[in-house]
């Protein structure tokens, strides 16, 4: 198989795109992808300051990779969610990155810092962990953006993830969650800019970029979403690309460009209730925001010794 | 040749010569899920895999919280 672009040995190829390329037409092709997405949705500018969000994992460090070749003044921010050593092989990962491509890495270990950690304060608040994980990064990302004068926060979601979202929120008919499932939400009250610059390249091409560029990253997957809900949405949809390639691309961006302006007042109505948690300040609809919550509760079981806590199922997803 | 695969991690011997896309699916792994990458390169799936190589199978698939 000869790359697409210059007739060189070809490295990988893209089914959804019947086409295949070498290594260096590889990279371009994924610079060129996120140039296209920040462009088309004008996520940012060249002044703006952006803060990525770090997992150690191969989308995030992809995306930071690429925004630094791009010019883009971007910091990262890690998480450390307390999971065992799969946390502190991510923060490795993490570190070494920001140090080798000489970047700003921000840290905030939520163990040290509010008290808990997500495989003991899930249960302790009644949420799965990928649930509690999920709503401590949207919080924390979002109020180190607001506390470090960051303009936007780029997150590594792609095209699998944003696909795999959708499905689920189209099985349940979840138009909150629709109304909102865009590759930008702008900066609100309480609330950073948040975008999303790799919706164009599956996670396929992320994987393949870090090992093409020689970045190292977390290969194995978090010991606590073993068997989740959205892994089998990715599963399901991967079985359908195989025999028709172009499918989730095809499913993403129909919806962004025929549904989504239909469904999108369904999530500013719920934004009408929002006022500030008198805990943190931040946004909520809730009397108190769904991550105070959850630290909350998890700090009492903790204290107690870890007996079951009342139940909390309530969500807030942004 | 010699096969990595992961979750979890486990190596398998498979007869060569092969090609990269008969190779999946006699593992029966989807190949929009993973990687190949054969004496540490990246290769696409029609690449022949000659029987000394060591494979790596690398899974692409990640998400939990979100």
């Amino acid at each position: 198989m000869k790359c697409r672009a210059c007739s060189r040995p070809a490295v990988i190829d893209i089914r959804r795109h019947n086409t295949a390329f070498c290594q260096d037409c590889f990279v371009r092709h994924c610079r060129d992808q996120v140039e296209r997405t920040v462009h088309a949705y004008d996520m940012f500018g060249p002044d703006d300051r952006v803060l990525v969000a770090v997992s150690g994992g191969k989308d995030s460090l992809a995306l930071w990779d690429i925004l630094l070749d791009l010019g883009v003044r971007a910091d990262g921010l890690y998480l450390g969610l307390g999971i065992g050593e799969y946390s502190d092989a991510s923060g490795r990962y993490a570190r070494d990155f920001a140090s080798r491509r000489g970047a700003k890495l921000v840290e905030v270990d939520i163990p040290t810092t509010f008290g808990f950690d997500i495989p003991t304060g899930a249960p302790a608040a009644r949420r799965t962990p990928c649930s509690a994980c999920g709503l401590s990064k949207r919080h924390l990302f979002n109020q180190a953006a607001l506390d470090g004068g960051y303009d936007v926060v780029a997150t590594g979601h792609n095209l699998d993830d944003e696909a795999a979202v959708l499905f689920g929120n189209v099985l349940r008919w979840d138009l909150a969650y629709l109304g909102r499932q865009l590759p930008v939400l702008p900066a609100d009250d309480g609330f950073a800019r948040k975008v999303k610059p790799l919706v164009r390249l599956s996670e396929r091409e992320t994987a393949a970029y870090c090992v093409l560029k020689g970045i190292e990253y977390i290969v194995e997957e978090c010991p606590m979403a073993e068997g989740n809900r959205h892994l089998g949405y990715k599963g399901a949809l991967n079985d359908v690309e195989v025999r028709s390639p172009g499918s989730k691309a095809a499913f993403y961006f129909g919806f962004l460009e025929r549904v989504a302006p239909l469904v999108e007042t369904h999530a500013t109505e719920q934004r009408a209730d929002l006022h500030p948690c008198p805990e943190c300040g931040s946004p909520t609809v809730s009397e108190v925001c769904a991550f105070c919550r959850l630290a909350e509760k998890a700090r009492r079981n903790a204290s107690r010794g870890g007996h079951p806590p009342e139940t909390d199922s309530s969500t807030e997803h942004r | 040749m010699k096969v990595l695969l992961r979750n979890p991690s486990r190596e398998i011997e498979v007869p060569g010569p092969l090609r990269v896309h008969a190779l999946l699916e006699r593992l029966d792994i989807n190949r929009e899920a993973v990687l190949v990458i054969s004496d540490g390169t990246l290769v696409t799936g029609d690449a022949v895999l000659p029987p000394e190589v060591t494979v790596e199978i690398r899974p692409v698939i990640s998400g939990g919280a979100l």
